[in-house]
């Protein structure tokens, strides 16, 4: 919670030395409430109020970092509704390695796991990170998991041991790749803490309710560990529901520290359809990491799917690169069709097309991201900018006739735009969902 | 020190919609479904209530669905040619609370079947099965105005729930309503503005707050979930806030919506980088309409059995307090 000018301002000496740069303390407090000034000009502040002023400054929710080479952060969330402003850092999906399992088992499912990737409007989205879980209860071959997992894989690596002696093995051999120590309990704090100061990597806290973790965290930083995050164990995801957002309210709302960290949920559903819901629930609602035995395609697909969509950015639609696209394998006499780079819009009308199984070439006109109707109307889907995108898209030279699909809902411009372009304009229907019946029934070239 | 919790408390209950009339009620069915009266965001029980929980119907179309996809013809291809025996198995078999009967076969591109065919598809349905009917029209609007009138006459006494109305053609198909006494479903393109429009004039048509439900265009996961989401998201918090036009249950279309998405249907032979088929499209409809549960949303209306299940399941699991 960004502190005001007037609250800053009683940390400050208050004797209008000048020596910041700005004629007054108040006028400093001002500058420093609008980030336009750093603290450390002032050469006068006392430690104490550094701290508390620091402290105030530091976000709601601790941003966490795992990894070096692929690191993955989560953290600094700033709403409890997406529309709101937006949620910042996707959801980490992580997926579980045993290492009771034989050795080259362990190497093949932690490549098919850093192979879970996947194209998906015009972004790559795949699994964050890889955790290790001792499951053999012997610390040597855990640490020989741990090293099996990183000659195959670059995703960084969650730790899951309860015996700090397992963990300290493992830490050996991974620590220059800041793992997540996942993690200490109330038994274990102490020996956890050690572990993770030593090795300067983040640390889960376990307790089964928000009492115990706001406790363990408070402890964890009194230890001298502030990188946490916090794991309500496996439980209901009914439960987990309520705790994750009663949590996120806690530190959004009340700025309360102890529970200002970031979430790992282990998903405990047996049924591998609803493991997949319950890791969904943690991705639309407040999830850090969500660690998972989901390693199937069929599983991933849809959750990676799904973060995709919950982490979009509201303010900012997403566009498709205003290109000519091919829908099947269009020939010479293949309809033409334009449409807008607003992706709901050009995937939409790309799968209606490509439903009608009539091999297409589709334009999408860059709109700067805007629908058809929004788009005309704020005149950036004008005679002149699909006139532009027909020409650079070189599609005369693919196809023998002159025709082209309009939108339905942009018939107005018809004339002008065969004006402008000299060819032969048909007007499309307005829904997407007649473009099937329209191709099948209507064009002909 | 024991963390005192954060509530969110409401002021406006999301209003109760009743769908489906017993016998003393002047209808035949069975069963009858409540929905709505929610007093908290959903599944947050110590908010506030959600004295009923969301239900699941399942869609059945008049006319045989010549492109189902493959995953889906091996449950139906047995029934689907008879509305009846369709919706019956749905009902036995798969345990839906409700029938969602699709007049597809009215649709200009696909028959453009007359009123009375539509007739007759609902009382077939009503007769075979005693659950409450939710009956679409084929989106058109002019013959939805044309054979919606018809079907309501139809199931007079009932308490269907009749759609869609939009913000262009709501009167025919409210005055029906009315006159008949069914519930009626306001569309909305993904526009909370024009999804309280379209109850406002609906409501000015003299039909009760009560018997509206609102449905925002959903798409299937990764097809503008986000948008769907985050609008039954607003919608909800604005109705429990105390804006009585958005305060109506809401109706989520995951059947035909997830369907059509490349990705739940796609063979694996064509995609081998997507996996096993089978699962996948039902992990498509299952997981969009659990989202779409956390968004708010009070009827969803699915396809794929073992969705159907997923969704009821993860209905059960949530409603625990």
């Amino acid at each position: 919670m960004a502190l005001t000018g007037l609250e800053i301002f009683k940390h400050l000496p208050k004797t209008n030395c000048g020596e910041c740069g700005f004629p007054t303390c108040l006028a400093f407090a001002m500058q420093l409430a609008a980030k336009k000034a750093a603290l450390d000009k002032c050469p006068y502040v006392s430690d104490e109020a550094k701290s508390a002023l620091d402290a105030a400054a530091a976000p709601p929710i601790r941003l966490i970092t795992v990894g070096v080479k692929k690191p993955f952060q989560t953290g600094n969330e700033t709403v409890m509704f997406r529309h709101e402003e937006t949620f910042h850092r996707p959801t980490g999906i992580a997926v579980t390695v045993s290492d009771a399992a034989p050795e080259d088992e362990i190497a093949a499912r932690a490549g098919r796991i850093a192979g879970l990737s996947f194209e998906r409007v015009g972004m790559q989205i795949g699994v964050n990170l890889t955790a290790v879980r001792n499951d053999s209860g012997d610390p040597a071959k855990f640490a020989a998991a741990v090293k099996k997992v990183m000659e195959v894989s670059q995703l960084p690596i969650v730790l899951t041991a309860g015996d700090p002696a397992a963990m300290e093995r493992a830490l050996e051999v991974c620590k220059e790749d800041k793992p997540l120590i996942h993690g200490a309990t109330a038994a274990t704090l102490d020996a956890m803490c050690a572990l993770a100061k030593a090795s300067s990597c983040p640390l889960t806290v376990s307790g089964g309710s928000l009492d115990d973790l706001a406790a363990l965290a408070r402890d964890a930083a009194a230890k001298g560990v502030q990188d946490v995050v916090l794991d309500p164990g496996p439980r209901g995801m009914n439960e987990l529901l309520r705790d994750v957002t009663q949590s996120r309210r806690l530190a959004l709302k009340k700025n309360y520290r102890p529970l200002g960290y970031p979430f790992i949920i282990t998903a405990a559903e047996s049924d591998p359809v609803m493991e997949m819901v319950e890791v969904g629930v943690f991705i639309a609602k407040y999830g850090g990491i969500v660690v998972t035995n989901a390693i199937e395609k069929w599983q991933m697909l849809p959750l990676l799917t799904l973060r995709q969509n919950v982490f979009t950015d509201p303010r900012k639609p997403i566009m498709v690169e205003p290109k000519l696209n091919k829908v099947g394998e269009p020939g010479r006499d293949a309809p033409v069709l334009v449409t807008t780079n607003f992706s709901l819009t050009y995937f939409v009308v790309e799968g209606e097309v490509e439903a009608s199984k009539v091999p297409s070439y589709l334009i999408s006109v860059d709109t700067e991201g805007l629908s058809v109707l929004t788009a005309w109307a704020a005149e950036k889907f004008t005679p002149e900018s699909i006139k532009k995108a027909l020409e650079s898209s070189g599609v005369s030279d693919l196809v023998d006739h002159k025709k082209f699909v309009i939108p339905g809902y942009v018939a107005v411009m018809s004339g002008e735009l065969e004006e402008e372009t000299g060819r032969e304009v048909l007007v499309g229907p307005r829904e997407a969902s007649g473009i099937s019946t329209y191709l099948k029934t209507v064009w002909k070239a | 020190m024991a963390v005192e919790p954060v509530r969110d408390k409401w002021k406006n209950p999301i209003t109760e919609v009743t769908i489906g009339a017993l016998k003393e009620e002047g209808g035949t069915r069975a069963s009858v479904v409540r929905i709505g009266g929610e007093t908290t965001m959903p599944f947050l029980h110590d908010d506030g209530g959600m004295p009923h929980e969301p239900v699941v119907a399942m869609e059945v179309w008049d006319i045989e669905p010549t492109e189902m996809a493959d995953e889906l013809r091996k449950y139906y291809s047995d029934v689907y040619t008879d509305p009846a025996a369709w919706a019956k198995k749905c009902v036995e078999q798969y345990g839906a609370a409700m029938i969602c009967l699709r007049l597809m076969g009215t649709h200009p591109d696909w028959g453009d079947r007359d009123a009375a065919h539509a007739r007759g598809a609902v009382r077939k349905v009503l007769d075979a099965v005693g659950v409450p009917l939710i009956i679409l029209g084929c989106g058109q609007a002019e013959k939805d105005n044309a054979v919606l009138p018809q079907v309501s006459q139809e199931a007079k006494g009932e308490r269907c729930l009749i759609g869609d109305i939009t913000e262009g053609n709501s009167k025919t198909i409210v005055a029906s309503a009315i006159a008949d006494g069914h519930n009626v479903i306001c569309e909305a393109p993904l526009d909370i503005n024009i999804a309280k429009q379209v109850c406002i004039l609906a409501t000015d048509m003299g039909i009760g707050l009560d018997r509206l439900v609102a449905f925002h265009t959903n798409g299937g996961l990764g097809y503008g979930l986000e948008y769907a989401y985050s609008i039954m998201e607003r919608s909800r918090l604005a109705g429990l806030g105390g804006d009585k036009m958005l305060a109506t249950p809401i109706i989520a279309v995951m059947s035909t919506e997830t369907w059509r998405c490349k990705e739940a249907k796609a063979p694996e032979s064509e995609f081998p980088h997507w996996g096993d088929t089978s699962r996948r499209g039902i992990a498509w409809e299952a997981l969009g309409a659990t989202t779409y549960l956390l968004g708010g949303t009070d009827v969803l209306v699915m396809w794929h059995p073992e969705a159907v299940k997923t969704a009821k399941a993860f209905i059960e699991k949530m409603m625990k307090k």
